[in-house]
């Protein structure tokens, strides 16, 4: 937990506090029924929900005939002081009982507020209920009521809480422990002594602030508004244009919908003028006015709404437009059969109205003006009106029909990740490509036989881990061998322009373009499907492009390196004094559920606006003058869908670890997980190093002698497959894609928790107390590289580290290439020296090569295609 | 003569006061067996390491630890009572002995006190300890069940009562609700005491983020507690000084009281025991004071009279932390503060 920001925070003090009113059973339908149903668990929720729309305090109110209230009351409150992220903020008691208030004071233990006492029953049940107050520690909320009755009048307002305060104050309670409820009364309800209720508040407000320093003012809005009750738009505003007076006046509390307030400038101006002739009881006919405007605003919401009203009533063409570049799927399906009906073939809905308004999203993205977030939820829309063509098209069997081109995409045979090439396909469908998407896995004979039945104009591959590079190289050379010369787009987080000019452009005559990332997809591809200058501009200039990288590879000759025995001499050594102790609970320990709660508090979510292509570091992104508003709306859109993949558990987040024995053998290590010790051969840096640096190898970090200790782990996040499943039945690509992305994070997530874990408790070396953005930044001693990653090349040693972790740890399974299923899946080893730290292998000689495959136990051909991508 | 509150504050103003430290280490260095323990009470379970009972059997032992801390240079201490309350003392059958231990280690303290005091006419004080008891107000035991609670406010109310009490009847002048690990806990302790005797606060961290087990910042408790109106708040037990003193920097910024802390002889080592040399308490204990974070310090588990006796020799004529104004605002608390202008 960040304690030290969270607290800097909280100490910047607050100039009007939002008290959370849905977990109130006389304000609430939807609470109450949880409540009277025993469905505390759902209840609990509810008290969320308000915390994470900014409520900085929850009233909780049991009153209600059918309850026990002081049961209802205790039992809310000790469910909710198990929830930490809903604990952190204040309580407020609020019942109308007294028996109830103590009740719950006795379970409560920060500092809440009671609501509420009064002078109702005179100074003496007053007095001796505040000093029980006190005594619990509690701030309380006096009512405006004396014995007489609840204060109406400004002046009435006044005097009682005066008195109040100097009954309370000359008593001892501490004069700021005060909090003032004037009585917030419903106004517009026709009766004429109702007509200054707002203003009388608002006016006392302020001679209270005045009177009695130090004590705060608070209401419940919902009265105000009371005469418009079923019609939410006329209330919010209602509420809005109150509080707008009423603060500046000394209200610095309100129990409030928190999330639900209107911005006072946004309201339609109209509305807002009806309503301050109310509220500040401006006009004779001010009621009269409000209530025949309230009608038309009944059932509209926002300013937004009216304007979404407006759009659905403009003719088809242009709704389809408007619904593809705003990305709302609500109505498609209705209006692409108004018209198709219009029309005179289905196939020219597709050809006309929405091309064009996929052509709009094409040019609003290529000018940079829309972003990939966008562009996806708009391919959603695209696709749902697409399925619904479809079966009429298929009736009219109308053949050949390709759009722009034909694409065939696909991830390589080993490997699982689809993420950018989901995200390439989108983009290109957007374009008016058909694309047909062969998933992930695909072996290259499934490729090359789509590509010719479908005859397809351009083959798309993918990949993410390093043994795809060369399962590329082997596609390519396949395609040569069948005489294939359609041009082949390689793409994918590992590969780049020099792998495809070096290893895969040669093994193929046809074109082989890099494609960096979606953005570029586009122009490639319309370029190499246009029959004009710029497919061979585009074909030849890249192939010069590669001819002169290779050619000033050829000329750099081999890098300049070392010898592995020169290496060796020049390892790292570690200092004895930087070795980490025993660890405080060795053998293997496993995470069957890790709480997604905690994964999702601890994302790193720069990475996640990188998948969708949005550049810039989490949270500066979300005020980017450029990016800002579409990362605001993709972290939005994360958020609700991390709620659900929270509150419905659709995700399980599973992990292994294991604290081992081991022992240094020059670069590799024995480690004892078992009976046997395993031999974990690593790999050594070989580039020559200026003087004073070390020639790295993952085993200088155990220590040269004796015993010392190594760690490994694996992790993964299960369950996302029903739900891709149904997004793809859905033709919803952006959630299939949002889910993957965020399963990975959290995955990520895990792996940073777990390390921590490992770090303060399991193996417990350390003592650490820092924040996620320092977790982030890697500030803590001790690594965890992965098998695959620049320190440990190597994708091979997963099935090694796997069978000490017992096998198939955390439920994980490797594919032939090794890479892990599911994909949101983290593995990798843990060193605990103070000096570990990362580094990358880059390029070995032949010498190690050789002495590798011998420590391996296998031959050089099997050894070579394992570290192909640090081989020359 | 002056009450014991103003007497406290008035020296505090002067110098930085000296706590007491552990008496557990010491009772573990008597090796005493169980009939040790038991004396001639007619108790019928084990009562090994009953170390409150030890007030009734063993009055003796306990006054010679009291005696080595004072001639240490110790000006507030603290009475053997850790879990003298019918709570803990379930454990051992002893709850009907509850009274009469606080009583006792009350007057056994008391006495050593006003002995030295006549002595050499420096005022010492005797701060009757609570300790958290064993069950938490805050906190389910049954991980299946959070509503669920093993004790509620009313007993714990009552069990404090009987023990403050008591303690007082001793001759304690302060109430010490000390090693808070629930605030809950702490709040039925302070309805108990407030009308009795000025209270003295002293929570413990769980976490190196700086929370009790109750999940409250440091800020969050004193906005919890600050009703009580303690002579005194700080930290104690936790962790090593070291690792305290953030902690203790944000409590000192905010409370317009005392600052009382006493941390342990640094971590235990693996075999759980305390091994932070007397020295190096001291001179930790030594940078809080030249950082002007403490009014009164002294020690928690595994510190020793040679320990308090090395911190009174590092703090002695170093001026004392003078406490921030009362603040003009409404602090309210979850786990977390929330803080109003006025």
């Amino acid at each position: 937990m960040n304690a030290t920001a969270d607290t800097s925070a909280a100490n910047a003090a607050t100039a009007f506090v939002n008290i959370g009113e849905r977990t109130n059973v006389t304000g609430s339908a939807r609470f109450k029924k949880l409540v009277l149903a025993g469905d505390y668990d759902a209840a609990v929720e509810v008290a969320r929900q308000q915390v994470e729309n900014g409520a900085q305090v929850i009233d909780v109110n049991m009153d209600e005939a059918l309850l026990d209230g002081e049961l209802a009351m205790t039992t809310f409150l000790k469910r909710i002081a198990a929830e930490p992220d809903i604990a952190r903020v204040p309580v407020m008691i609020d019942s109308s009982k007294w028996t109830v208030i103590e009740a719950g004071l006795k379970c409560v233990s920060g500092k809440p507020i009671v609501n509420s006492i009064s002078l109702k029953e005179g100074e003496a049940v007053f007095l001796e209920q505040a000093r029980l107050v006190r005594g619990y520690g509690a701030a309380v909320v006096v009512m405006a009521f004396d014995e007489t009755g609840q204060a109406d009048t400004a002046q009435r307002k006044v005097e009682i809480c005066e008195r109040a305060y100097r009954t309370l104050t000359d008593d001892g309670f501490p004069a700021e422990d005060i909090i003032f409820d004037p009585n917030v009364f419903a106004v517009a309800t026709g009766i004429d002594e109702h007509r200054r209720y707002a203003i009388d508040f608002i006016e006392a407000a302020s001679e209270i602030r005045r009177r009695c320093p130090g004590a705060h003012i608070s209401g419940g809005l919902s009265n105000l508004s009371f005469s418009f009750r079923g019609n939410e738009p006329v209330r919010r505003a209602m509420h809005s244009v109150f509080l707008y007076h009423a603060i500046p006046a000394g209200m610095d509390m309100g129990i409030v919908n928190a999330g639900q307030l209107d911005v006072y400038d946004q309201i339609d101006p109209e509305l807002r003028d009806a309503c301050e002739d109310v509220i500040l009881d401006r006009r004779e006919d001010a009621t009269e006015r409000l209530i025949a405007l309230a009608e038309r605003f009944k059932g509209t919401d926002e300013v937004a709404e009216k304007a979404a009203a407006e759009w659905r009533s403009l003719p088809v063409a242009e709704r389809l437009s408007y619904a593809l570049v705003k990305g709302i799927d609500a109505h498609i399906v209705e209006d692409t059969e108004e018209a198709r009906q219009q029309a005179t073939r289905p196939i020219s809905v597709i050809e006309g109205p929405l091309m064009d308004g996929m052509n709009v999203v094409g040019d609003l993205f290529g000018s940079g003006k829309m972003f990939l977030p966008q562009v996806v939820k708009s391919a959603r829309v695209m696709k749902k009106a697409v399925a619904h063509l479809l079966p009429f098209i298929e009736l009219e069997k109308d053949e050949g029909a390709k759009g722009k081109g034909r694409i065939v995409m696909a991830t390589v045979k080993g490997d699982v990740h689809d993420i950018g090439k989901n995200i390439v396909g989108v983009v290109l469908q957007c374009n008016g490509y058909e694309v047909v998407d062969l998933g992930v896995m695909t072996p290259w004979t499934k490729i090359l036989e789509t590509a010719r039945e479908t005859d397809a104009d351009i083959i798309g591959l993918s990949g993410l881990i390093t043994p795809s590079l060369d399962e590329m190289v082997t596609v390519a050379s396949e395609m040569e061998r069948a005489g294939m010369s359609l041009p082949l787009l390689i793409g994918g987080a590992t590969t780049s322009k020099a792998h495809t000019a070096l290893k895969i452009a040669p093994a193929y005559s046809g074109p082989v373009i890099h494609v960096l990332d979606a953005s570029r997809a586009v122009g490639v591809a319309s370029a190499l499907v246009s029959d004009g200058p710029q497919r061979a501009e585009l074909i030849d200039g890249t192939a010069r492009d590669y001819q002169a990288l290779r050619e000033a590879r050829a000329r750099g000759g081999p890098q300049d390196r070392v010898t592995l025995e020169e290496a060796r001499a020049n390892r790292f050594r570690a200092d004895p004094a930087g070795k980490a102790p025993d660890p405080y609970r060795p053998g293997s320990h496993k995470f069957a559920d890790w709480p997604l709660r905690d994964l999702r508090a601890h994302i790193d979510w720069t990475p996640f606006f990188r998948a969708w292509e949005l550049h810039g570091t989490f949270p500066a992104i979300l005020d980017d003058p450029v990016v800002g508003e579409s990362a605001r709306g993709l972290y939005r859109d994360a958020e609700a869908m991390l709620d659900r993949i929270v509150a419905e558990h659709w995700l399980t987040a599973r992990s292994a670890v294991g604290l081992w024995r081991c022992w240094r053998d020059g670069d590799d290590v024995l480690v004892l997980a078992g009976n046997e010790p395993v031999r974990v051969p690593f790999l050594r840096q070989q580039v020559r190093k200026r003087e004073g640096r070390a020639n790295m190898c993952l085993a200088d970090f155990i220590m040269e002698e004796g015993e010392d200790w190594i760690g490994g782990f694996a992790l993964g996040i299960h369950g996302a497959e029903p739900h891709l499943d149904r997004f793809k039945a859905a033709n919803d690509d952006y959630s299939d894609i949002m889910l993957k992305a965020l399963a990975d994070r959290l995955a990520e997530a895990l792996a940073e928790r777990l390390h921590h874990h490992v770090r303060t408790y399991l193996w417990g070396y350390a003592e650490e107390h820092l924040s996620n953005q320092e977790l982030i930044r890697e500030r803590y001693a001790g690594i965890r590289p992965a098998p695959g990653y620049p320190a440990s090349p190597d994708h091979s040693l997963k099935p090694i580290l796997f069978d000490l972790l017992g096998g198939a740890p955390a439920d994980l399974q490797l594919t032939e290439s090794f890479a892990m299923m599911p994909t949101a899946a983290v593995s990798g080893f843990y060193f605990g020296h103070a000096d570990s730290a990362y580094f990358g292998v880059a390029t070995i000689g032949r010498d190690q090569l050789e002495e590798y495959a011998k420590r391996r136990g296998v031959d050089v051909e099997q050894a070579e295609r394992w570290l192909r991508p640090n081989l020359d | 003569m002056t009450s014991s509150a103003d007497a406290l504050r008035a020296e505090a103003a002067r110098r930085i006061l000296i706590k007491d430290g552990a008496y557990g280490t010491a009772i573990q260095g008597a090796g005493l067996a169980a009939a040790d323990y038991c004396g001639s009470i007619g108790l019928t379970r084990d009562q090994k390491g009953n170390n409150d009972l030890l007030c009734l059997t063993r009055p003796d032992l306990i006054a010679s630890i009291c005696e080595a801390y004072v001639e240490a240079g110790a000006d507030v201490l603290g009475t053997n009572s850790f879990n003298a309350n019918r709570i803990s003392q379930a454990d051992y059958g002893a709850e009907e002995l509850v009274p009469e231990m606080n009583v006792a280690a009350a007057r056994i303290i008391r006495e050593v006190a006003d002995r030295y005091s006549d002595k050499d006419g420096r005022r010492r004080f005797v701060a009757g300890a609570l300790g958290p008891t064993n069950k938490t107000l805050s906190l389910s035991p049954d991980v299946n069940d959070p509503g669920f609670r093993e004790v509620d406010f009313d007993t714990v109310k009552a069990t404090y009562r009987e023990q403050a009490q008591a303690l007082l009847e001793g001759g304690a002048d302060f109430i010490l609700i000390e090693t808070v690990f629930d605030t809950l806990n702490c709040k039925a302790a302070i309805m108990a005491a407030l009308d009795l005797a000025p209270i003295m606060v002293s929570m413990t961290l769980t976490d190196l983020s700086g929370r009790n087990l109750s999940g409250h910042t440091v800020e969050a408790f004193w906005a919890s507690v600050r009703h009580a109106r303690p002579i005194t708040i700080g930290l104690n037990c936790s962790f090593g000084a070291a690792q305290l003193r953030p902690h203790l920097a944000a409590l000192s910024a905010q409370a317009d009281t005392l600052i009382m802390a006493y941390p342990n002889a640094g971590l235990p080592n693996e075999l759980g025991q305390y091994d932070e040399a007397a020295e190096q308490t001291a001179a930790q204990v030594g940078e809080w004071v030249d950082d002007g974070l403490v009014n009164i310090v002294g020690g928690c588990c595994g510190t020793t009279p040679a320990h308090i006796a090395a911190i009174a020799r590092k703090v002695a004529h170093r001026t004392p932390r003078v406490a921030p104004p009362a603040p003009r605002r409404t602090v309210l608390a979850g786990l977390e503060p929330m803080v109003l202008a006025a």
